[in-house]
C-alpha cells in the first residue's frame, strides 16, 4: 500500500503531497523535511529506494522534480517506480510535455489526475486511455458548468442534476 | 487533452505562488503564507462571496496546507462546498476535504449526508467524486451509512464507478473487516467483470482477503491462473499495455496472490508452475517493468511449493540482478536472494562476491538490505563476523530507527548463536554502549537474566566464568562517560550480584565504583536506585560472610544524600540500606541470600497468614470486609459505566437502527431540524438553506429523510453546549435523548479505538515479522551442506575487504556529515541562487549573466557574446557547466538562420537537449533515460512555446536559475 506521495523540487520545495494514511499536519511537515533531507542528498548512481521508519520510500527524479512514494516493506519497489512513471506519463499526456511549472500552477489538476490513478493507496487504473477519458469527461463537464455559470447562474442546479 | 492554456486563477493567487517561489528563506516563505492566511481568514467570512471566488479561496487553502501550514479555519467552507449542486464546485470541495480531513475529523459527519446523496446521483462523475471521498473520509463508524449504496454501485453501468466502488469496499475492509465480511462474495463476482480495470481493482481487496485467510480462496487458484495466462498472452485490450508489456501491474498483483495461495500447498502450486515459468521465460530484462515482473515471479517461486525448474530459473534471474550495474537491480537481487535462501541455501554460495560487494557499497540502502540478508544467513559458524560487521555499521549511523533495528538484531543473533561467553558479553557491551538508549529495556532485563541463569547447561563453572568476565568488563567500562542508562542499570545490577562473588575484587573497590556511578549520573534516578540496591547487596553479602564492613565515606555521604532525596523510591532504598547494615549475619542471609536472583519467591495471594489476625479483629467488633462488587455505591457506578458502553456501541450502529421509526414521525422531521441546524456553529444563511434543501426533497418518499434528520441531531448534540439540549428534548422523543447521552461518548471512544487500532496494527506487524524471520533463520541454520561454504565469505569478510572497508566507511561518514538533515534544512534559507521558482530576474543581477532562451531565440547573434560573458562571469559551477554548453552551441546554430520558424524549433530543441546534457553532465547517468528525440518534440513544440509565452506574461522569466522549471519532466 502507498502511504503517501510527495513531489519535491531539488531545492526541497514541496510541489504536491497526497496522504493515504492518516498523518497529522505537524507530522506531515516533519516527514517532508526528513525525507527531502534524505533523498535530495543521495547521489545519482545509488538505488532509488531508501528505508525509512520501517517503510520504504521509492523515489525517482524527473528533471528537477523528485517523485517520492512511501510504501510497505513487502511492496515491489520496481513496480512502484513504474507507478510513478505511469503517473508522469499521464501528466505529460494531459499537460502536453509537462514541466514543473505546470504542476506548480495547476497542482489541483494534478490532484484530480492522481485521484483517477491511485485510490486508497492502491493503483486503481493502469490504462492510460481510461484515465484520459475520465479526466476529459470531467473537464468537459466543468467547462459546461462554467459556461452556464456565466449565462444563467440560477439554472446551474437544474442543469447539473 | 492538450495543454490547458492559461492557469485559470486570479492574478492574486498567481502572485502568491510566485512570491513564495521567490522567497529566499523558509522564514520569508512562512511570513508570506501567514499573511495569506490572514487575508483568507478575513475574506472567506465576508458575506455573499461569489461561488467562483470561493472556489479559488478553497484552492488557496489547499496550497497553504500543502506547504505545511494549518488551514483549519477554512475546513468548514470546503465542507460547505461539497454541498453545492454544481459539479465544478462540488469537485473542488471534495478535493479539498479529502486533502484536509483525516477520517477521524469532527466535520466528517457533515459530509456523510452529501456523500449519501451524491452516491445516488445520475451523473456518474458526481458518483465518482463521492466515491473518492468515501475512500478517504469514511471511518469505521460511518461505514454503515454508505455501505448499502456502495454495494449497489458495484452493479453500476459505468465501469469507472464499479471500479471505484470496489476500491471503496476494499478500504472499508481495511478499516473494519467485520463491517463488510458478509459482502466478500461481491469481490469474487467482480473478478469476472467485463472491464479489465474493474477486474484489476478487485485484485487489491482479494489480495488482502487471501492474505488473511488462504484456505477459503483455494478454489480461485484456477481462475487466477487462467486470468494470468490470458494477460500474459496479451488477451487484454492494448490500452493496458505498458511499455510493451501486457498489463504488468495486473500481472504483478496476480503473482502476489498466487504466491500466497501456493504457499505450502503442493496441489495449488502445481497449477501455477506452467504459467509462472512461461512468464519468467518471456520476461523482458531490459526494461524496468520487465524486471519488476521477474522479481515478483521470484518471490512467487520462493513462496509456493518448491519446483526445481522454477528455482533454477529464479536463481538465474537473481544472478542477472546481482551482476547488473544498476543499484536498483542489485538491491532487488539481494532481496530475492534472501527470499530464496530458505529453500535452496546453497544458492548464496555462487554469489558470495556479489554479496560482499554490496556490503561494501557506499549506497546505504543497499548496505542495509545486505545486512538483512546476512541476518537471514547467520549461524553459529559465521555469527561473529556478521554481528561484528553489524555493530561496526551501527556505531556509524545516526538514523535512530534503523539503529534500534540493527541493535536488536545483533542482540538476537548474539543470544542465539554466541560461540563463547566472553564474546557474548563483549558484544552485548558494544551494543549497549552505542545503542543502549534505543534498545528495548527488555533486552537489558534479558541480559541480566542470562547472566544470572547462565546458558542453561548444568555447568556451574561456565556460568561463574561468564559472570566474572562480565564483572571484569563492566569494571573496565564503567568509568567511561555518557553510557546509556539501560547499560548502567545492567552494570550496577551485575556488580551488586556478582561483584564480589569470585573474590577477585574487594567489597570496598566495588562499592567505590558503584558510588562513582551514582554520583556521575546524579540526574538519573533509576541508575541511582540500581546503584544503591547494589551497594546494599554487597554490604549484606559481606556481613553474611562474617566480614567486617567499612562503609566508605563517599558511600556514607551518598546514602545521606539519597535519604533526603525528592524521590521517595530513592529515599526508601537509602533507609533500607541503612537498616540492613545494622542487621546481624543470620538475618541477612535470609533476606539477601547470595546468588539467589533466579530462585522463585512464593507469594501467598490469599493472605492466609492474616486469617487469625482478621478473626481476632472481628471478634473485637471490627466491620467485616465487603468485596468491591458487593458495595452499594460502586454498584451504581459500574452499572452506569456498562450502560454507557452500551450506548456507545449503540451509537456506532445507529445509521441503520434509526431508519425504522421513519413513518411515525414525518411531521417531526422539519421541526426538529430547525432548531438543530441553528445549533450547528455556522452562521451563514446560505449553508442552512442548503441543508434544508436536502431533506425537503426526499422527505415525502425516501428513507433518506429519517437518516438525514437523525444524523443532524447527532451533530448538533455533539457540538452544542449543554444548554442547547433542552429545546431538542422537547421536540424529540426519548430516543434522541439517548443519542444525547451517547453523543459525547463516541468521539472519545472513537479516538481511543483509533489509537488502539494503531497499536494493534503495530503489534501485528511485529508479530508477523518476527516469526517469518525466525523461520528463515531456522531454515538457513539447518541447511547442513551450506554450513561449511558459508564460512568462506565470512573469512573473506575478515581478510581482504577489511582494508577497503575502512575507506568506504569513511567516505560514508563524510557523506553523512555533508548530507544529513541539519545541512539540508539550512540550504533552504541560506542558499539563494539556484532556486527553481526564481521568477524575479532582478535577483540575477550582475554576477550571473541571464541565460534567457528567449533572448537566444530573438538574437542568435548574441550567443557568442553570452558565451564570453560566461567565461568571465564567476558563477556557480552548475551554471557555468550549463552555459559553457550553450557556448559550444554557438558554433553550430547560426547556419540555421535562414527560416525564422525552423530556427526557433531547432534552437529550442537544442537548448532543451543541452539542458538534458547539462543535467547528465551534472549528475552522471541521470534518472531519466534521454535518448535523442528531437523529432519527437516537434508536435509539442508549439505548446511549449505557448506555455513559455504565457508564463512570461505573468512575469515568470526563464533565467539560468530556473531553467529546470521549463524542462519537460519526460525528457
Amino acid at each position: 500500500m502507498i502511504h503517501f506521495l510527495l513531489l519535491i523540487s531539488r531545492q526541497g520545495k514541496v510541489r504536491l503531497t497526497k496522504w493515504y494514511s492518516p498523518y497529522a499536519q505537524k507530522e506531515r511537515t516533519k516527514v517532508v523535511r526528513e525525507l527531502s533531507g534524505m533523498i535530495l542528498s543521495r547521489g545519482p548512481k545509488l538505488c532509488n529506494f531508501v528505508e525509512w521508519r520501517g517503510y520504504k520510500v521509492v523515489y525517482k527524479r524527473y528533471a528537477s522534480l523528485y517523485f517520492c512514494m512511501c510504501v510497505n516493506q513487502d511492496d515491489n519497489e520496481l513496480e512502484i517506480l513504474e507507478i510513478i512513471h505511469h503517473f508522469v506519463e499521464i501528466l505529460d499526456l494531459y499537460f502536453g510535455s509537462v514541466c514543473e511549472l505546470d504542476l506548480i500552477f495547476n497542482f489541483h489538476k494534478a490532484y484530480y489526475i492522481l485521484d483517477e490513478i491511485l485510490m486508497a493507496g492502491e493503483l486503481q487504473e493502469s490504462s492510460k486511455k481510461t484515465v484520459e477519458r475520465l479526466i476529459d469527461a470531467q473537464d468537459a463537464l466543468v467547462e459546461a458548468a462554467k459556461e452556464q455559470a456565466n449565462s444563467v447562474s440560477y439554472m446551474i442546479s437544474q442543469a447539473t442534476k | 487533452m492538450g495543454s490547458q492554456g492559461g492557469f485559470g486563477q486570479s492574478k492574486e493567487f498567481l502572485d502568491l505562488i510566485k512570491s513564495i517561489g521567490e522567497a529566499r528563506s523558509k522564514a520569508e516563505e512562512d511570513r508570506i503564507v501567514l499573511h495569506e492566511i490572514e487575508t483568507l481568514k478575513r475574506r472567506i467570512t465576508e458575506p455573499d462571496i461569489p461561488k467562483r471566488k470561493m472556489k479559488e479561496y478553497i484552492i488557496r487553502l489547499v496550497y497553504i496546507e500543502m506547504l505545511g501550514h494549518d488551514a483549519a479555519f477554512g475546513y468548514i467552507h470546503a465542507v460547505k462546498m461539497t454541498h453545492d449542486d454544481s459539479l465544478l464546485l462540488k469537485r473542488t470541495g471534495y478535493l479539498a476535504v479529502t486533502l484536509f480531513l483525516n477520517e477521524d475529523h469532527d466535520l466528517i459527519i457533515l459530509i456523510v449526508n452529501t456523500i449519501q446523496k451524491d452516491l445516488k446521483s445520475d451523473n456518474f462523475l458526481v458518483v465518482c467524486a463521492a466515491l473518492n471521498a468515501v475512500c478517504r473520509l469514511i471511518n469505521e463508524e460511518t461505514i454503515p451509512a454508505v455501505l448499502p449504496q456502495v454495494v449497489e454501485l458495484l452493479g453500476h453501468s459505468k465501469e469507472a464507478v464499479r471500479k471505484k466502488a470496489v476500491m471503496a469496499l476494499h478500504r472499508f475492509h481495511q478499516r473494519s473487516p467485520s463491517s463488510v465480511s458478509h459482502l466478500v462474495s461481491n469481490f469474487r463476482k467482480r473478478l469476472c467483470d467485463n472491464d479489465p480495470g474493474v477486474m484489476g481493482a478487485t485484485l487489491c481487496p482479494l489480495f488482502d482477503l487471501v492474505s488473511v485467510d488462504v484456505s477459503t480462496y483455494k478454489d480461485l487458484v484456477v481462475s487466477f491462473v487462467s486470468i494470468l495466462k490470458q494477460v500474459a498472452e496479451r488477451r487484454l485490450p492494448k490500452a493496458y499495455d505498458y511499455h510493451q508489456m501486457p498489463a504488468p501491474f495486473i500481472q504483478i498483483k496476480l503473482l502476489k496472490i498466487l504466491a500466497l495461495l501456493g504457499n505450502g500447498d503442493k496441489q495449488a502450486s502445481g497449477q501455477m508452475y506452467t504459467v509462472v515459468g512461461d512468464i519468467m521465460r518471456k520476461s523482458d530484462t531490459t526494461s524496468n517493468i520487465g524486471n519488476a515482473i521477474l522479481y515478483e515471479c521470484i518471490c512467487c517461486v520462493a513462496s509456493i511449493f518448491p519446483n526445481t525448474k522454477l528455482l533454477e530459473a529464479a536463481a538465474d534471474a537473481i544472478s542477472k540482478f546481482l551482476k547488473s550495474d544498476s543499484h536498483n537491480l542489485k538491491y532487488m537481487g539481494i532481496d530475492a536472494l534472501g527470499r530464496l535462501i530458505k529453500i535452496s541455501p546453497d544458492i548464496a554460495e555462487q554469489h558470495q562476491l556479489a554479496v560482499i560487494d554490496c556490503l561494501e557499497d557506499p549506497d546505504d540502502t543497499l548496505k542495509r538490505k545486505t545486512f538483512e540478508l546476512l541476518y537471514k544467513m547467520t549461524k553459529s559458524s559465521n555469527v561473529e563476523v556478521i554481528v561484528d560487521r553489524m555493530i561496526e555499521y551501527m556505531i556509524n549511523i545516526n538514523d535512530n530507527h534503523y539503529k534500534t533495528d540493527i541493535a536488536s538484531r545483533c542482540v538476537e543473533l548474539a543470544e542465539q548463536f554466541a560461540p563463547s561467553n566472553h564474546w557474548f558479553i563483549q558484544t552485548m557491551n558494544k551494543v549497549f554502549e552505542h545503542a543502549g538508549d534505543l534498545v528495548n529495556i527488555k533486552v537489558a532485563h534479558n541480559l541480566m537474566r542470562l547472566i544470572a541463569e547462565g546458558f542453561g547447561e548444568d555447568d556451574d563453572t561456565a556460568d561463574s566464568q561468564l559472570r566474572s568476565s562480565a564483572v571484569d568488563s563492566y569494571l573496565r567500562i564503567v568509568g567511561e562517560p555518557k553510557l546509556p542508562s539501560a547499560f548502567l542499570q545492567v552494570i550496577c545490577w551485575v556488580l551488586g550480584e556478582y561483584g564480589t562473588a569470585d573474590g577477585k575484587y574487594s567489597a570496598s573497590y566495588i562499592t567505590g565504583k558503584l558510588c562513582d556511578v551514582a554520583e556521575a549520573h546524579s540526574s538519573d534516578d533509576t541508575v541511582k536506585a540500581y546503584a544503591v540496591t547494589a551497594l546494599m547487596k554487597i554490604y549484606s553479602f559481606e556481613i553474611a560472610a562474617g566480614r567486617q564492613v567499612d562503609v566508605l565515606p563517599e558511600c556514607q555521604s551518598l546514602i545521606e544524600d539519597l535519604s533526603a532525596s525528592s524521590s521517595t523510591d530513592l529515599q526508601q532504598r537509602a533507609y533500607e540500606l541503612q537498616a540492613v547494615i545494622r542487621l546481624d549475619a543470620q538475618a541477612l542471609e535470609n533476606i539477601l541470600p547470595l546468588d539467589a536472583s533466579c530462585e522463585d519467591i512464593e507469594v501467598d495471594k490469599g493472605l492466609s497468614f492474616l486469617n487469625s489476625y482478621v478473626q481476632q479483629s472481628l471478634e473485637n467488633g471490627a466491620q467485616p470486609y465487603i468485596p468491591e462488587s458487593a458495595r452499594s455505591g460502586v454498584l451504581n457506578i459500574s452499572n452506569l459505566r456498562s450502560h454507557d458502553q452500551h450506548e456507545t456501541s449503540g451509537h456506532a450502529l445507529r445509521f441503520e437502527a434509526y431508519e425504522l421509526p421513519k413513518p411515525a414521525m414525518p411531521t417531526i422531521t422539519p421541526a426538529s431540524i430547525l432548531p438543530s441546524t441553528e445549533l450547528v456553529p455556522v452562521p451563514e444563511p446560505s449553508y442552512m438553506r442548503e441543508i434544508h434543501q436536502t431533506p425537503a426533497v426526499p422527505s415525502s418518499s425516501h428513507s433518506g429523510s429519517a437518516e438525514l434528520k437523525l444524523r443532524l441531531d447527532g451533530v448538533q448534540k455533539k457540538w452544542g453546549k449543554p444548554t442547547y439540549s433542552s429545546p431538542v428534548q422537547s421536540t424529540s422523543n426519548s430516543d434522541s435523548q439517548k443519542t444525547n447521552n451517547g453523543a459525547a461518548q463516541p468521539e472519545a471512544s472513537g479516538s481511543i479505538k483509533q489509537k488502539a487500532r494503531d497499536v494493534s496494527h503495530d503489534v501485528k506487524r511485529q508479530e508477523v515479522e518476527v516469526p517469518s524471520e525466525k523461520q528463515r533463520l531456522a531454515a538457513s541454520l539447518f541447511g547442513g551442506a551450506f554450513k561449511s561454504e558459508k564460512r568462506q565469505p565470512a573469512a573473506g569478510n575478515r581478510g581482504a575487504p577489511k582494508a577497503n572497508n575502512n575507506s568506504t566507511e569513511n567516505s560514508h561518514i563524510t557523506k553523512g556529515a555533508t548530507s544529513s538533515e541539519p545541512t539540508t534544512v539550512k540550504t533552504t534559507p541560506t542558499q539563494p541562487p539556484p532556486d527553481l521558482l526564481d521568477f524575479g530576474e532582478s535577483t540575477v543581477t550582475s554576477s550571473a549573466p541571464s541565460m534567457d532562451p528567449f533572448m537566444q531565440l530573438e538574437g542568435l547573434v548574441d550567443v557568442t557574446q553570452d558565451g564570453s560573458a560566461v567565461n568571465s562571469g564567476s558563477v556557480a559551477s552548475k551554471a557555468s557547466d550549463f552555459m559553457s554548453l550553450y557556448g559550444e552551441m554557438s558554433g553550430s546554430v547560426p547556419s540555421n538562420l535562414v527560416d525564422p520558424l525552423s530556427t526557433d524549433s531547432i534552437v529550442v530543441n537544442t537548448s532543451s537537449d543541452l539542458l538534458n546534457a547539462s543535467n547528465n553532465f551534472d549528475h552522471g547517468a541521470s534518472v531519466v533515460a534521454q535518448p535523442p528525440q528531437s523529432t519527437n518534440k516537434g508536435p509539442n513544440l508549439k505548446d511549449a512555446l505557448q506555455k513559455d509565452a504565457l508564463v512570461r506574461q505573468m512575469g515568470v522569466t526563464p533565467t539560468n536559475q530556473n531553467p529546470n522549471l521549463f524542462r519537460d519532466l519526460l525528457g
